[in-house]
C-alpha cells in the first residue's frame, strides 16, 4: 500500500465511523418524536443527540471525506506524488484531536447546543475549540491543494488542469471563502462569552456571519459528488464526458454562487431589511444554473456511454447502461432524488413563500434528500469505486453494494416524503415530544411512525454499508487493479482559457459579490449596534 | 454511434443552456410578481429594543401584552421567553388586518401558526414583526419553531380566532382570550 492510500483511507474510515454513530442517533429521534414509546427519551438526551448527529453528519463525516477523497484525486488524477504528506497527516491529527475534543463535552451534555449554535446559548469552550481544530485541519488540506494544482501547472504550461483537480481545487478555494463566517463568529463572539470574558452577544450580527457559510458549506459537501458525476461516472459507465468546459463553468459557478446567497437563511429574521434579502434570494436562483448544466452535460455523457454499448432509439439508450455497476446506480439513484430534493429548494428560496415552510419538517426533508440523500450517495459509490485501489482486494459481492445502495434511496424516500407533507401541514422542527393527545397534532402520528420505517430502511443500508467496506480489506478477495481512470471528455480539451484552468479571476469576482451582499448587512451591527443579549450558559 | 462533432456539442449545450435561463427566469419572474404586486415578503422591519430592559418600560411591559385595538387597527404584543408565551393565549378577530409584534428578553425563539403563512423568528435585540388577516375561526397552535433550551417543545401559544362580532374590545380597546 502507498502512502496515498493509507492518507485516504484513514481519513474516509473516520468519517465514515462518524457516520455510523449518526444514523444510529438519527433513528432514535425520529423513534422519540413518534406517538410510540422510545427509551431513554428526555428532552436532555434528545439535544445532545441532536448535537452529535449533527456535528457527526455535517461537521466530520463531510470534511474527512473531502479531505480524504481530495487527497486521492490529487495523486491519481495528477498522476505524480502528493506533496507535503507530513502535513496532510498533521492535519489528519489536528481534526481527528478536535473532533474528540469537541465530543467530550457533547457526551457530557455540556454543548446541547446543536451543531448550528444558537448563540447565546453558549456551552463549553472545549466544544467550540474543537470543532476549530477541524477546521484548521481543513485549511492545511486547501493549502495542499492549491500547492498540488499549482506544482502540476507549473510542470505543464499551457495544459488543461484534470477536471478532477480542478474541480477539488474550486472545492478548496471556496472552502477558505466560506469559513470565514463561522470563523469570526466562533473567535470573536462565541469563544469569547464560552471563556467568560463577555456577558452578552450580538445575536443579529452572529446570525448573519453564521449564514456566510452556510450555504456554501453545502456546496463543499456536494462537489465531491459533482466530482463522481462528472469524471467517475461516465468511465464507469463505458463512455465519454459530453463536455470538459461544461465541467469546469460548473465548478466556477458553485464558488462564485454559493457564497453571497446564506442570507437566504435569515428570510424570516428580524435584523435584516427586506432589499438586501432580495438581493441574495436574487443570487441565490442563480444557484440552479449549475446543477441544471450538470443535469444536462451528465445526461449527454451517459447517452453517448449508452450508445456506445448498443443503446438506440429516444430512450433505449437508458437500458442499455451497466446499472450493475454500483457508480452508474448511484448516478441515477442521486438524480431521482436531486429532482425532489431540488424541486422543494426552490420553494425555500421563493423569498415570500419561504414563510410557509420555514422551520418546518419542510426543510429537513429539503436537505435529508438532498445532503443525506443526492450526496451521500455519492459518498458510497465513490467508496465503492476507489476502495479497491486503496486496499488491493476487490469486494468477492457486488451485488450487496447494489442493495444499499437502494435500500438507501428507498429509505431516503419513505422517511422524507412524509416530512415534506408534515411540513406543510406547519410541523415544526426541533421537537423532542409532539403532544398527539392534540386534535391538531393527533393525525400527523401516523406520518411520524412512516417515515421512521424509511429511518430503519436508512440504518440497515448504513451497516451494510460498513460490512461491505470491511469485507475489501480481507485477504481472501480477490486482487484489484490499483489504477484509477477518469472520464476522458469527447473532445478533450486542446486549449482552456485561463479563466477555466484557474482561480484567479474568480476569487476577484467573488470577493466584488461577498463586498455587495454582505458588506452593509454586516456593517450595519458596527454603524447602529443592537443591544446585546445575556449569554445563557448550557455547561 | 456518430460521434457528435465539436460544433454539435458546443450546439446542443447553448440550446440547454437557453433554456436553463428561460426556467430560472422564469422562477424569479414569479418570485418578483408575488414581492412586487402581491406584496408578498418576509416579515423584515428593523427595530432595535433591548432585550435586558424590555419588560420595564414602554411597549412590552405587562399591561401592554396582548391584543389591542386602537382606531381600526389591531396589534397583537408578546413576549417570548424560555419557555412560554407571555400571554400564552391572544384574541384575534376574523378577516381583519392584524398586526403580531413580538420580542425576546433572552434567546432565539421564533414562531409560526399552523395553518397560516404567519411566520418569524423573534431575535433578541430585535422586534418582529408580522402583518397578517386570519380568514378561518378557531384556536390555532402557534409553537415556538427555534431551539431555544430544554423546554422548548412545551412553549407554545394559542390564536384565538373569532367572528367580527364575537371580537368586542373593553373600555381601553382590549381583548383576552380570558374575557370569554
Amino acid at each position: 500500500m502507498r502512502s496515498v492510500e493509507r492518507l485516504t483511507l484513514a481519513h474516509l474510515w473516520a468519517g465514515f465511523a462518524a457516520f455510523a454513530v449518526a444514523c444510529v442517533l438519527g433513528v432514535w429521534q425520529m423513534w422519540v418524536r413518534s406517538p410510540l414509546t422510545a427509551p431513554l427519551s428526555t428532552p436532555d438526551h434528545y439535544y445532545q443527540s441532536v448535537t452529535a448527529h449533527g456535528v457527526a453528519m455535517a461537521y466530520l463525516l463531510t470534511t474527512f471525506f473531502v479531505m480524504g477523497f481530495g487527497y486521492y484525486v490529487a495523486e491519481t488524477s495528477l498522476s505524480r506524488p502528493l506533496p507535503g504528506k507530513g502535513w496532510a497527516w498533521t492535519a489528519y491529527v489536528l481534526s481527528l484531536a478536535g473532533a474528540l475534543t469537541a465530543a467530550i463535552p457533547i457526551l457530557l451534555n455540556k454543548a446541547t447546543v446543536l451543531y448550528t449554535f444558537y448563540p447565546p446559548l453558549t456551552g463549553s469552550a472545549l466544544f467550540y475549540l474543537g470543532l476549530v481544530l477541524v477546521v484548521v485541519g481543513s485549511w492545511i488540506w486547501c493549502a495542499l491543494m492549491l500547492i498540488a494544482m499549482g506544482q502540476w501547472r507549473r510542470d505543464h504550461p499551457g495544459e488543461a488542469v484534470p477536471l478532477a483537480m480542478f474541480g477539488t481545487t474550486a472545492n478548496a478555494v471556496m472552502w477558505l471563502w466560506t469559513t470565514v463566517g463561522v470563523a469570526a463568529e466562533v473567535l470573536f463572539l462565541i469563544l469569547p462569552a464560552a471563556l467568560g470574558l463577555t456577558q452578552t452577544i450580538d445575536v443579529g450580527l452572529s446570525r448573519t456571519l453564521f449564514s456566510w457559510t452556510l450555504h456554501a458549506i453545502v456546496y463543499f459537501w456536494l462537489i465531491p459528488a459533482y466530482i463522481a458525476f462528472y469524471t467517475m461516472a461516465p468511465a464507469e459507465a463505458g463512455g465519454r464526458l459530453y463536455s470538459d468546459t461544461m465541467g469546469r463553468l460548473t465548478f466556477v459557478l458553485f464558488l462564485i454562487y454559493s457564497l453571497p446567497v446564506g442570507m437566504h437563511h435569515l428570510f424570516m429574521d428580524p435584523e435584516h431589511a427586506t432589499g438586501f434579502k432580495f438581493l441574495q434570494m436574487t443570487l441565490t436562483v442563480l444557484v440552479a444554473v449549475p446543477t441544471l448544466l450538470t443535469v444536462f452535460t451528465i445526461s449527454a455523457s451517459m447517452e453517448v456511454a449508452g450508445r456506445l454499448r448498443g443503446g438506440t432509439g429516444l430512450f433505449g439508450w437508458i437500458r442499455a447502461l451497466p446499472w450493475e455497476r454500483p457508480m452508474v446506480l448511484a448516478t441515477g439513484l442521486a438524480f431521482f432524488m436531486l429532482w425532489f430534493g431540488g424541486g422543494g429548494g426552490l420553494v425555500n428560496m421563493s423569498f415570500g413563500m419561504n414563510a410557509m415552510v420555514h422551520n418546518t419538517s419542510w426543510v429537513t426533508a429539503h436537505f435529508h434528500l438532498i445532503f443525506g440523500g443526492t450526496v451521500v450517495i455519492m459518498y458510497f459509490a465513490i467508496a465503492y469505486s476507489i476502495w479497491p485501489k486503496l486496499t488491493g482486494w476487490q469486494s468477492p459481492n457486488v451485488s450487496l453494494q447494489r442493495l444499499q445502495l437502494w435500500l438507501w434511496a428507498i429509505g431516503m424516500m419513505v422517511m422524507t416524503l412524509p416530512w415534506h407533507y408534515l411540513g406543510l401541514q406547519g410541523q415544526w422542527r426541533r421537537v423532542a415530544t409532539f403532544d398527539y393527545t392534540n386534535p391538531l397534532i393527533a393525525p400527523w402520528g401516523k406520518w411520524v411512525v412512516f417515515s421512521l420505517i424509511g429511518g430503519l430502511i436508512l440504518l440497515l443500508s448504513a451497516a451494510l454499508f460498513i460490512y461491505n467496506l470491511a469485507i475489501m480489506h480481507r485477504q481472501p478477495a480477490r486482487k484489484a487493479t490499483t489504477s484509477q481512470s477518469y472520464a476522458l471528455a469527447l473532445h478533450p480539451p486542446h486549449h482552456v482559457p485561463a479563466s477555466l484552468n484557474g482561480f484567479r479571476l474568480w476569487n476577484a469576482v467573488v470577493l466584488v459579490l461577498m463586498l455587495l451582499a454582505y458588506g452593509y448587512p454586516i456593517a450595519q451591527f458596527f454603524i447602529n449596534p443592537a443591544p446585546g443579549a445575556v449569554v445563557h450558559r448550557v455547561d | 454511434m456518430p460521434i457528435a462533432s465539436e460544433r454539435d456539442v458546443l450546439r446542443s449545450e447553448f440550446r440547454w443552456g437557453l433554456l436553463t435561463a428561460a426556467a430560472v427566469g422564469l422562477i424569479f419572474l414569479a418570485i418578483l410578481t408575488a414581492a412586487l404586486a402581491w406584496q408578498i415578503n418576509p416579515p423584515s422591519n428593523v427595530e432595535l429594543i433591548d432585550p435586558k430592559t424590555l419588560h420595564l418600560s414602554g411597549e412590552f411591559t405587562e399591561d401592554n401584552l396582548g391584543t389591542q385595538v386602537q382606531g381600526d387597527s389591531v396589534t397583537i404584543r408578546m413576549i417570548a421567553s424560555q419557555f412560554a408565551f407571555l400571554p400564552r393565549c391572544v384574541v384575534a378577530p376574523q378577516d381583519r388586518p392584524v398586526t403580531l409584534r413580538l420580542v425576546s428578553p433572552d434567546v432565539i425563539h421564533g414562531i409560526l401558526v399552523t395553518g397560516t403563512n404567519v411566520n418569524t423568528m423573534v431575535v433578541p435585540g430585535y422586534v418582529s414583526q408580522v402583518h397578517t388577516t386570519f380568514t378561518r375561526t378557531g384556536d390555532l397552535l402557534m409553537p415556538c419553531h427555534e431551539f431555544c433550551g430544554m423546554g422548548h417543545s412545551q412553549m407554545w401559544a394559542t390564536i384565538r380566532v373569532v367572528e367580527p362580532d364575537a371580537f368586542t374590545p373593553d373600555a381601553q380597546g382590549r381583548v383576552a382570550c380570558a374575557q370569554r
